[in-house]
């Protein structure tokens, strides 16, 4: 009772496709899988001829099938793309050590260069560090606002046009859900995007939007592609769970589902009225940063001072609980006179600032030193705007700005200026810090990716 | 009459394949050989005589499921986002649960839902 393959090649179907319904043979399988993936990047131009282009590879099965068709469609279409595979190293052993071989593997397989970064490298830390600080409660939070930045630092390092990530249709309707289910508006408007980033920094593309998971991984064993699946060791996300289970329960229903989820996610417009965080650069470490202050910043500040729970929950909690530690601090020393008096001391703060910034270049580490001064900077913007002196301020973002040699001198600074009045108000209307960790860390620890 | 005492009496033998991280619920076993019992010996109440992949399901799950069964099967199916391929191919051009297992046949059970 064997099926025919729907095209009526005359060979036997093997699966039925979730999408469309059809039945459909190995072969033409694999050229349906592969040329719908195809239009999906030339009808969204995710590429030009000649760019570089990292591909996010953790070794599981979307970044591997992801990473074998751009190979395959590289060739055969004549992209004229530079492709090489980035990856993060967590430190989670047992899981990504692992994994970090089948990317190896992959390396080999498609002749692709590979870039590991690790955690460790880059803040000093590695996730089993960070798990014997904060527990198994919060981890997710740091390891998926880390990997984020990590890629970006990574693709940075590489010097490449853009980012490729293995987010399939399930992931992106899973997360038009999620936005759904915490109302989370601003993430709802940018999650079915197809490219993301703001200017100045490398955009993120998703090649297999449209690819259901199913095809990934009836792609992946018919092509005998080598990837690894296990689940992270720590806890996953309970909440993202939830709402995949639930998208899974629709899907077996009604597969149509997951491409009715994200048209809906790409056609709800949004009222004027609702706030919506403007993607800038992080004043630390200049990187993406929908705060002043990134959140990678605040984390690592938190585990360098002791303090791992800062920057888990609101960032008004964040700032007092600095405010606590930074008070105590000063007494312990017997200083906290001289610190008011340096604070309100506008040339100090310059020339602390140029050694700061000389500082910043050489270690990420060196935050620990710095970030009394920044924090102290948000603090008085807040409860006395008199202390802030705008010349300072624009000296410091000059300083920051050649350093980085950032071209859009005059809108970076207009939006960092900004960031002293509105940051308060807008961190307590849009619950947005507890949530970045939520679409990051589902990727890799047992739910999907590595984040929007 | 003689036939049908033997089909009754013999035990059915199929390969059980795991992957995509299915197998981490089973010892973290890939590829079995298993050998069914004639299912009125397993599942004396049941009606029919003829193996299906709904009965297979009850037999794994109390001869070969370790953990957290729940992260496999959900009601009387396989949990949705684990794939079923019957010799290779999909599933749900057989039937589904309904399809009635013959002698030497491979299934395999894939997860979608293991993260990388």
């Amino acid at each position: 009772m064997p099926v025919p393959c729907r095209r009526g090649c005359g060979k036997n179907a093997v699966l039925k496709r979730p999408k469309t319904g059809d039945a459909l043979c190995k072969e033409c399988f694999f050229w349906a899988f592969e040329t719908e993936i195809h239009y999906t990047i030339t009808k969204a131009e995710l590429f030009n001829k000649g760019d570089s282009v990292a591909i996010g590879a953790s070794g599981g099965k979307d970044s591997t099938v992801l990473a074998y068709v751009l190979k395959t469609l590289n060739q055969r279409y004549n992209y004229g793309l530079n492709l090489m595979l980035l990856s993060i190293d967590e430190g989670i052993t047992g899981y990504r050590d692992d994994s970090l071989e089948t990317v190896k593997q992959n390396r080999d397989d498609y002749e692709m260069p590979l870039k590991i970064l690790s955690y460790k490298d880059l803040y000093g830390w590695t996730m089993d560090e960070i798990v014997a600080q904060i527990g198994r409660k919060n981890n997710c939070t740091f390891c998926g606002v880390f990997r984020r930045q990590a890629l970006d630092r990574g693709a940075a390092m590489l010097g490449v046009k853009c980012i490729a990530t293995g987010h399939n249709a399930d992931d992106i309707a899973e997360t038009v859900l999620m936005n759904v289910l915490r109302g989370d508006i601003a993430r709802l408007k940018r999650c079915t995007a197809i490219t993301t980033g703001s200017e100045g920094t490398i955009p993120r593309v998703k090649p297999l939007k449209y690819t259901y998971e199913k095809e990934i991984v009836m792609y992946a064993h018919y092509k005998k592609l080598v990837y690894f699946s296990t689940e992270c060791v720590f806890a996953p996300n309970a909440y993202r769970g939830h709402a995949r289970a639930l998208l899974k329960d629709m899907e077996k229903i009604r597969p149509a589902c997951i491409m009715d989820i994200i048209y809906s996610g790409e056609t709800m417009s949004v009222k004027e009225e609702v706030s919506l965080p403007t993607q800038r650069t992080c004043t630390r470490c200049h990187f993406v940063s929908s705060q002043e202050v990134c959140k990678a910043c605040v984390l690592l500040e938190g585990l360098n001072k002791g303090l791992p729970k800062l920057g888990i929950g609101k960032s008004s909690k964040a700032k007092r609980m600095l405010e606590e530690y930074n008070a105590k601090q000063a007494e312990n020393e017997g200083t906290l006179k001289d610190a008011i008096k340096d604070l309100n001391d506008t040339s100090s703060i310059v020339a602390r600032n140029e050694r700061i910034s000389g500082k910043k270049k050489s270690a990420n580490k060196e935050n620990n030193d710095t970030c009394n001064k920044n924090d102290c900077c948000g603090r008085s913007c807040k409860s006395n705007p008199s202390n802030v002196d705008p010349v300072t301020s624009n000296k410091k973002l000059d300083m920051l700005l050649e350093q980085f040699g950032l071209d859009d001198k005059e809108s970076v600074k207009q939006k960092l200026n900004g960031v002293c009045d509105t940051n308060e108000d807008s961190s307590e209307v849009t619950p947005f810090n507890e949530q970045e960790e939520d679409d990051t860390c589902s990727a890799s620890c047992g739910g999907s990716h590595i984040g929007f | 009459m003689n036939s049908k005492f033997t089909i009754m009496a013999e035990t059915l033998k199929l390969n059980i394949q795991f992957g995509g991280g299915a197998e981490l619920l089973f010892d973290k076993i890939k590829k079995r050989e298993v050998e069914l019992p004639p299912l009125k010996k397993f599942k004396p109440d049941c009606q029919s005589e003829k193996w299906t992949i709904r009965e297979l399901l009850l037999w794994i799950k109390e001869n070969l499921l370790r953990e957290r069964e729940e992260l496999f099967l959900q009601g009387d199916s396989v949990r949705p986002g684990i794939l079923v391929l019957i010799n290779d191919t999909d599933w749900e051009l057989y039937g589904e649960l309904e399809y009635v297992l013959q002698p030497a046949d491979t299934i395999m059970f894939i997860s979608t839902l293991h993260g990388g």
